[in-house]
């Protein structure tokens, strides 16, 4: 009969740190990995883009830039519907998602992101279907101008909840037993606001002529740096819980990412001159902004599978507590 | 209504809306005298029709259950321990959900699915829920999962958990679990009598020099306002698979919809600053 051992060590290779020293069971969870599949980072991903380019449409539309309206405008919608499927999707039970609308708790992050999404979607949609009104038919002339009336107007809301959808999700992930997301909770909603204005910006240099896509540029610029420097100041005061986003799948997803990121925000620097520059850089913001998205949710399910990163702080802090007492 | 994210609060079922709330029902599990038979396991899985969840052998001394879930709502531990003088213990817990005076399923759930009952307890409402697995993540004991399985199979789809038997409780009777348990490791009442009965055994146990003793969940100014199922463990929480100090993770709630608030300021500032500084 074997005895289990009380104190878990790992083999291979030696780290420079010494392994916390931990009891768990059998090595097993103590939190358990959400069951959310890849669609929820997607969503997180789109939702990022969706906001940027509704905030882009609607700027565009104020100051008479038609082209980078139209990118904005559809890229908010197109963004929206796909990141509102793969929401629904996730579900467990799709065709109950109108229970979301029964009630509107601030308790629940997702609760709040719902009802957001409930105001932006649906203008995000009106906006980027106005894009659209000239290849409607002629006897459906009312709805065409319907359209361009209601345009501007529901621009604008798209673009005054979109600061909510660029950072509710952070909010989201952070107020979680997870590890690596709870503590990643005061700067988190920061990466999420960067990554959403680069990749959205991204989206705006990828597909604007030059002399339309100024704002574009500014936006990714501004989100890459915000996106940059919050990631480093946010991993800094996570603790254990930022090993995870430094290892395995989601540490490579996070270095591929910072990279994109870093070449796309330096490619923005020259690309006012070159449509073919501004376009890999947009790109690399828009690959940069996703795969960050990825090594985060990754990171979050590395830290709730292995029992290291709910356990070691917590009796640290618990040891600390004793001491203080008995001190 | 209440908005209190933490702290101890006698009143729970009052603070959820109840108007005629009952005396908080509650779990005390004495591990000290578990003997290991999962008669609660199977209590548990009889009474409320929870399907399998594989037939499969984990080598994990006689714990072939491997965790709470979806379709484990009682689960019993197995601890195999030999000290430095080569003398062997053999610890067993059944372990549940601790339908904690604030729930971070319950604060995160989008549809109302779940709830606080009038006995205080926190249950899932299988008509309600929409699988959106955000309770999942929530719990800081890894207590609630979404059910995977076959298209036919019960609220497949769904976040599932112990309910504390919450229809036998309306007929006055005990939970199965309970019921069923044959040494009354299982203790089931109101909760301000099972505190003190849970304080009077571990001074039986200390007087009798067993020190390893201790009580986990039993206190309103812990991290969760104190579990309604509590605990006597013979070594830390940790090595029965409990977190040693878990926190509702609502309680960091505020603070994260401020940073949020500021980064949302921060994003449309960024954003109008995109426009006025470019030319037309």
């Amino acid at each position: 009969m074997t005895v289990v051992s009380r104190r878990r060590r790992r083999g291979g290779e030696q780290p420079m740190v010494p392994e916390a020293e931990f009891t768990s069971y059998y090595g097993r969870p103590v939190v358990k990995p959400t069951p959310w599949g890849p669609a929820i980072p997607a969503y997180m991903f789109f939702g990022g883009v969706a906001a940027g380019s509704a905030v882009l449409g609607a700027g565009a539309d104020l100051t008479r830039r038609l082209a980078l309206r139209r990118v904005g405008r559809l890229g908010a919608l197109g963004a929206i519907t796909l990141g509102f499927v793969a929401l629904v999707d996730d579900l467990g039970r799709p065709t109950r998602f109108g229970n979301m609308l029964r009630v509107a708790k601030p308790t629940s992050p997702m609760s709040m992101g719902t009802w957001i999404l409930t105001v932006f979607g649906p203008s995000a949609g009106l906006a980027g279907a106005a894009e659209l009104r000239h290849l409607l038919p002629r006897r459906l002339d009312w709805l065409a101008r319907l359209l361009g009336t209601f345009a501007r107007p529901a621009g604008i809301a798209s673009a005054v909840t979109a600061p909510g959808i660029a950072t509710y999700t952070a909010v989201l992930l952070a107020d979680t037993a997870t590890p690596a997301w709870h503590e990643a909770r005061l700067g988190l909603p920061f990466v999420f606001a960067g990554s959403a204005g680069s990749a959205s910006g991204g989206l705006g240099m990828l597909a604007t002529p030059l002399a339309e896509a100024g704002p574009a540029r500014r936006m990714a610029l501004g989100g890459a740096v915000l996106e940059l420097a919050a990631q480093r100041r946010m991993e800094a005061g996570m603790g254990l819980a930022a090993e995870p986003l430094r290892q395995g799948r989601a540490g490579a997803l996070m270095r591929t990412g910072k990279a994109l990121t870093l070449a796309g925000a330096a490619g923005t620097l020259v690309a006012s001159r070159h449509r073919q520059l501004a376009m890999a850089a947009g790109a690399a913001l828009l690959a940069g902004s996703a795969l960050a998205r990825f090594a985060i949710f990754e990171a979050g399910q590395a830290s709730a599978r292995d029992p290291k990163y709910t356990v070691v702080p917590q009796r640290e802090r618990l040891d600390q507590e004793q001491a203080h007492r008995v001190g | 209504m209440s908005t209190q994210l933490s702290g101890p609060d006698p009143s729970v079922a009052e603070h959820a809306g109840w108007q005629q709330p009952q005396p908080r029902k509650g779990f005390f599990t004495d591990t000290s005298i578990c003997i290991g038979c999962k008669a609660c396991e199977v209590a548990c899985k009889e009474w409320n029709g929870v399907p399998d969840d594989g037939f499969n052998l984990l080598g994990s001394s006689f714990d072939n259950t491997g965790a709470l879930g979806a379709s484990t709502w009682r689960h019993v531990a197995f601890i195999e321990q030999r000290d430095d003088r080569g003398d062997f213990r053999w610890l067993m817990e059944s372990d549940v959900c601790k339908h904690c005076t604030h729930a971070a399923c319950l604060d995160v759930c989008p549809t109302g699915a779940l709830f606080r009952t009038e006995f205080g307890t926190v249950v899932v409402q299988d008509d309600i829920c929409n699988g959106c697995g955000y309770c999942v993540p929530a719990c800081p004991f890894g207590v609630i999962d979404r059910r995977i399985g076959e298209k036919d199979t019960k609220n497949v789809g769904l976040a599932q958990k112990c309910t504390l038997c919450y229809d036998r409780l309306h007929d006055g009777m005990t939970p199965a679990c309970a019921q069923a348990c044959p040494t009354e490791s299982i203790q089931f009442g109101d909760l301000d009598e099972l505190r003190e009965r849970a304080a009077a055994r571990l001074s039986t146990l200390h007087d009798a020099g067993v020190e390893d003793a201790r009580l986990y969940g039993h206190d309103p100014n812990d991290g969760i306002g104190g579990a309604g199922a509590m605990f006597l463990l013979l070594d830390e929480p940790e090595v029965y698979g409990l977190p040693p100090d878990p926190v509702v993770t609502t309680r960091e709630l505020p603070a994260m919809w401020k940073k949020a608030g500021i980064a949302a300021l921060a994003f449309a500032v960024g954003a109008v600053a995109s426009f006025v500084g470019s030319k037309a």
